[in-house]
């Protein structure tokens, strides 16, 4: 079992999303909501980030990313995309939840 | 009036996270109704708001993209987007909403207001500003 790490900025004004990758260990899952799904966008600047992330398992609220016009088809390979349901599924799956603001 | 000054208004945040670019856009009305000379600049995050294809229904929130739209009506002349935040996003014009402007007295016509400027363009737009408003 592991933590599920959720974060809610936007990588290009603040650092959580590198430092999650940073601090999480071997197994996290990372759900990124409201203003941090933008991290999980291929082709942008911070990419990188997510996709050589090894050993951690990256998710993507769809609500955020529908109200923010942005594609299922421009997501990160391997970022999963899950609904309100899937992240209460994330939060009962993992040990606990830490919100990284 | 005949003292016309004109507005800029600075977007450098991403909509809906915070409640940054929906306080712009009411301001921005605010003064459009003034007849002042009114402009925005999206910097930084502030790209995502122009982003097309919002669809907030599944967010209890209301969705304000169709306000942007509409700034040509209340007089909003340019919309100017910051190439390298735009490019640093992986994002193109094709990714952003067009919004149209007509002069009701002159009958002018621009199908497009949303103009994407190099930073040596927009140091121009700063300059010529009499006042910036940053949100």
């Amino acid at each position: 079992m592991a933590d599920l790490y959720t974060v809610n900025k936007s990588p290009f004004e603040k650092n959580s999303l590198e430092d999650v990758i940073r601090f999480s260990g071997e197994g996290a899952s990372i759900l990124f909501i409201e203003d941090g799904v933008y991290g999980a966008m291929a082709g942008t600047a911070v990419s990188d980030l997510v996709a050589n992330a090894t050993g951690r398992k990256f998710y993507v609220l769809g609500p955020d990313l529908k109200a923010r016009g942005i594609a299922e088809d421009r997501l990160i390979d391997g970022v999963e995309l899950v609904d309100y349901a899937g992240f209460v599924d994330l939060v009962v799956e993992n040990d606990k939840v830490q919100a990284w603001l | 009036m005949s003292d016309v000054k004109k507005f800029l208004y600075l977007n450098r945040r991403a909509p809906y996270g915070t409640i940054y670019a929906w306080e712009s856009l009411e301001v921005v009305l605010i003064g459009a109704a003034f007849d002042q000379e009114v402009s925005l600049m999206f910097v930084d995050d502030g790209v995502f708001q122009l982003v097309k294809g919002s669809d907030t229904s599944e967010l209890d929130m209301k969705n304000f993209m169709p306000t942007y739209r509409t700034l040509g009506d209340y007089g909003v002349r340019h919309l100017y987007v910051d190439k390298a935040s735009l490019e640093a996003r992986g994002l193109t014009q094709d990714d952003l909403i067009e919004v149209a402007w007509e002069d009701w007295e002159t009958e002018e016509e621009v199908d497009n207001i949303v103009e994407i400027v190099d930073s040596g363009q927009a140091i121009g737009v700063f300059e010529e500003s009499d006042v910036v408003f940053s949100f």
